[in-house]
C-alpha cells in the first residue's frame, strides 16, 4: 500500500548544479507523466462508473497486472514488445472479463454496501494471487525506447515519458471515436444516460457492462506497461494507484472524461510538487488530500454535474 | 431481528466466564485465552462497525485509522508525557470522536461510496503519518515500554486479568449497543438503510444519525486500540494498515451485518484465522480472505448468521 523503494526515477538525485526554475520544470514534467497514469486510471474508473454506477475498487490492480504480465511476455519469455504490448492488454482484459462474470453478477441483490465489498475482496484476491506467482519484489521493463536522458533546459526527462503522455493522448482520441462514432460505444454511452430506457430499445445492459469492465481493464493495462519501466511495479502497487485515480476522477467529476484527464494531471503535479518542495515522506499523502478536501467541499468536482450524480443510485 | 433474547446472552456470558477455565484444562488450547483477549479487542471495533454498516448502510474502510489513534494517542500520554493508561484511553477516544467528526460529517452528507474512498483515503494518510512523524510515533520502528493497566493498586497483569477486562468491556460495550438498537435511535438507523427517501419523509435526520453512528464506532475503535497498547505493551504502525481495515470489514461481512451477532461470531472467527488456523497460507492468507470475502457476499449476503434461515427456509419446502 505505501511503498518505500525508492522512486529515484521519478524524482532524479545526483544531478550537479540545478537552477530553482529547471527543478520546477523538472517537477511539472515528472508530474505530468505520473498523472498521465493517474488519469489513465481515472477513466478506467468512469467507463465502469457510467455504465454501471459502480466504484470499481479493483481499478489498480488492472494497472498491477499490466506491468507484470508485460514483464512476463516481454523480459520472462523474451517476446518482443510488439506482441508483448496486445498480449499483456488482451490478458488483462480477459481479467476484468472475470472480474464481472465472478465477482459482479453473481450477486443477487446488488447495494452499493454489496457491490463495494465484491470489488474489494477481487482486489484482494488478485493481489494475492500476484503476490503468489510473481513473488514480493519489485519489477522492472526495459523503457521502449532507451533510458538516455534528453536535456530540456535543465530538467531531466527519460524518453519513456513521452510514451506515458503519448499513450494518453491516444487513449484519449480512441475512446472519443469509440464513444461518438461507434454503435457499441453510443450503445454504452445509452446505458450510462439511462440503462432502463436503453434495454428497452434493445441494447443488451449485460453485455454492456461486461464491455465497460474490459475497455476499463484495457485501459489499467496500458497505464501499467508504460509506467513499469519508469517506476518499476510489484504486487501490492494497485491499491494506491486506485485511491489516487479515483481521486483523479472525482477532481474531475466522477463520470467525466474531460475531467478524468485534467483531474490525473494536477493530482499528479500536485504530488510531484509537494514530493519535492515539503516532504518526500507525505508523497504519497498529497493526492490523498485533494481528494478528502474535494469530496468535502466540492464534491461534484471541477466538471461534474450535480443533475446528474442526483439521478445516480449511488 | 430488533429483539435480542436475554437467553442467547445469558448463554455467551457463562462461555466466557468459564472458557479460561476450561482452556486450562485441555493442553491443545491451553493459549487460548491469549487468542481470546485479541478477539475481545477486535470484537469491540467490529460492534461499532456493524452499527455503520447494518443499520446505517454506510462502509468504512478506515477504521484501521482510529483503532490506530487509540493505541497512539495511549502510548504517547503514557510514554512521553507519563499519564494514566485511563486518560490516555480516554483522551484517545476524545481524539477519535473529533476526527471521525471532522472526516465523517462531509462525506455522510454525500451517498454510498463516497465515505468508503473518504475513509479509505484517509486511513492510508493516517498510517503514513504513524510512520513520518517519528518524533512522535517512533516510525516504522513503533513505541515500546506502554505501561499495563492497573486499577486501586490491582494489576491486570496476566492473560486471565486482561481477559475479564476486556471481555468485561466488550460486555458492557454490547449491552448498551443492543439497547442503542432497541431504541428510536436504532429504529432511525434501520429505516435509513431500508430507504434513505422513506425515512427522510418520516423526519429522521439522515446525515446527523449517520454521523453519530461514525463517531460512535471511532471511538470504539479508539478504545479498542488503548486496550491492545496496555496489553502488548508495543505497537508499530504496521498492525493499524489499510488490510487490517479490509479484516474488519470480512469479521462483519462474514458474521453478519444485520446483527450484532455477527459482530460477535465474524470478529472471533477471523482473530482465530489469523493468530492460529491460517499459519498454514503464511503470506497467501491475504488469498484465503479474499476468498472469504467475495463468497460470502455471493452466497450468504446475510453472514453466517444468516444461516438458520437459510437451512429452516429449506426445510420448510
Amino acid at each position: 500500500m505505501v511503498n518505500h523503494h525508492p522512486h529515484f526515477l521519478f524524482y532524479g538525485s545526483g544531478m550537479e548544479k540545478i537552477t530553482l526554475a529547471s527543478q520546477l520544470l523538472q517537477y511539472l514534467i515528472t508530474g505530468l507523466t505520473v498523472g498521465s497514469i493517474y488519469a489513465m486510471v481515472a477513466v478506467g474508473f468512469n467507463i465502469i462508473y457510467n455504465v454501471t454506477e459502480i466504484i470499481n475498487f479493483a481499478q489498480g490492480e488492472f494497472v498491477m497486472l499490466g506491468g507484470l504480465i508485460m514483464v512476463f511476455f516481454h523480459v520472462t519469455l523474451g517476446l518482443p514488445l510488439i506482441l508483448a504490448f496486445p498480449a499483456t492488454i488482451l490478458l488483462v482484459t480477459l481479467a476484468g472479463v472475470l472480474l464481472d462474470r465472478l465477482a459482479i453478477r453473481p450477486i443477487r441483490q446488488p447495494s452499493v454496501l454489496t457491490l463495494i465489498i465484491a470489488t474489494i475482496a477481487a482486489s484482494i484476491l488478485i493481489k494475492g494471487a500476484a503476490m503468489f506467482i510473481w513473488g514480493k519484489d519489485p519489477y522492472d521493463l526495459p523503457a521502449f525506447s532507451g533510458r538516455n536522458p534528453i536535456n530540456v533546459l535543465g530538467a531531466v526527462i527519460q524518453p519513456q515519458y513521452f510514451w506515458v503522455i503519448g499513450f494518453l493522448i491516444i487513449i484519449v482520441i480512441a475512446l472519443s471515436i469509440f464513444f461518438d462514432r461507434t454503435i457499441i460505444g453510443k450503445a454504452m454511452s445509452a446505458c450510462a444516460d439511462n440503462a432502463d430506457a436503453a434495454s428497452l430499445v434493445g441494447i443488451d445492459v449485460k453485455r454492456m457492462i461486461l464491455l465497460s469492465f474490459a475497455l476499463s481493464a484495457g485501459i489499467g493495462a496500458v497505464a501499467g506497461i508504460t509506467v513499469t519501466p519508469i517506476s518499476l511495479m510489484e504486487y501490492d502497487r494497485g491499491v494506491m494507484l486506485a485511491v489516487k485515480g479515483f481521486g483523479a476522477a472525482i477532481l474531475g467529476g466522477l463520470g467525466s472524461f474531460p475531467g478524468a484527464i485534467l483531474g490525473g494531471l494536477i493530482i499528479g503535479s500536485i504530488e510531484s510538487f509537494g514530493a519535492g518542495l515539503i516532504s518526500s515522506g507525505y508523497k504519497d499523502a498529497f493526492a490523498l488530500i485533494v481528494l478528502m478536501v474535494v469530496l468535502f467541499f466540492k464534491p461534484s468536482g471541477i466538471f461534474g454535474d450535480i443533475e446528474i450524480s442526483r439521478i445516480k443510485r449511488f | 431481528m430488533l429483539r435480542i433474547g436475554k437467553l442467547p446472552i445469558t448463554i455467551f456470558a457463562v462461555l466466557i466466564i468459564i472458557f479460561p477455565w476450561i482452556a486450562d484444562h485441555i493442553s491443545a488450547i491451553d493459549h487460548y485465552p491469549d487468542i481470546m483477549v485479541f478477539a475481545g479487542i477486535y470484537c469491540l471495533i467490529a460492534m461499532g462497525l456493524s452499527l455503520l454498516m447494518g443499520y446505517a448502510g454506510q462502509i468504512s474502510i478506515g477504521h484501521a485509522a482510529f483503532y490506530g489513534i487509540g493505541a497512539y494517542v495511549s502510548a504517547i500520554l503514557t510514554v512521553r508525557y507519563g499519564l494514566n493508561p485511563w486518560t490516555g484511553m480516554l483522551a484517545g477516544m476524545v481524539v477519535a470522536a473529533v476526527v471521525a467528526l471532522l472526516v465523517g460529517a462531509p462525506s455522510l452528507k454525500l451517498k454510498g461510496h463516497y465515505l468508503a474512498m473518504a475513509t479509505l483515503a484517509f486511513g492510508i494518510i493516517v498510517y503514513i503519518i504513524f510512520n513520518e512523524e517519528t518524533e512522535w510515533t517512533g516510525g516504522p520502528d513503533g513505541m515500546s515500554g506502554i505501561p499495563g493497566l492497573s486499577i486501586f493498586g490491582f494489576g491486570f497483569d496476566s492473560v486471565e486479568k486482561y481477559y475479564y477486562l476486556v471481555w468485561g468491556i466488550v460486555f458492557i460495550v454490547f449491552i448498551f449497543t443492543i439497547n442503542v438498537i432497541q431504541s428510536g435511535t436504532g429504529r432511525a438507523l434501520r429505516a435509513i438503510h431500508s430507504s434513505e427517501p422513506a425515512a427522510s419523509a418520516m423526519g429522521v435526520d439522515i446525515s446527523r444519525f449517520k454521523v453519530i453512528v461514525f463517531v460512535y464506532s471511532a471511538m470504539l475503535a479508539s478504545l479498542a486500540g488503548s486496550l491492545y497498547a496496555h496489553y502488548l505493551n508495543f505497537i508499530n504502525p504496521s498492525t493499524f494498515d489499510l488490510f487490517f481495515s479490509i479484516k474488519l470489514l470480512i469479521m462483519i461481512a462474514l458474521g453478519g451485518m444485520h446483527s450484532i451477532w455477527g459482530a460477535v461470531i465474524g470478529s472471533g472467527l477471523i482473530t482465530f484465522l489469523s493468530y492460529e488456523w491460517l499459519h498454514y497460507f503464511g503470506e497467501f492468507e491475504v488469498i484465503v480472505y479474499g476468498a472469504i470475502l467475495l463468497l460470502v457476499t455471493i452466497f450468504l449476503p446475510h453472514g453466517l448468521v444468516g444461516v438458520p434461515g437459510i437451512v429452516k427456509g429449506w426445510l420448510r419446502r
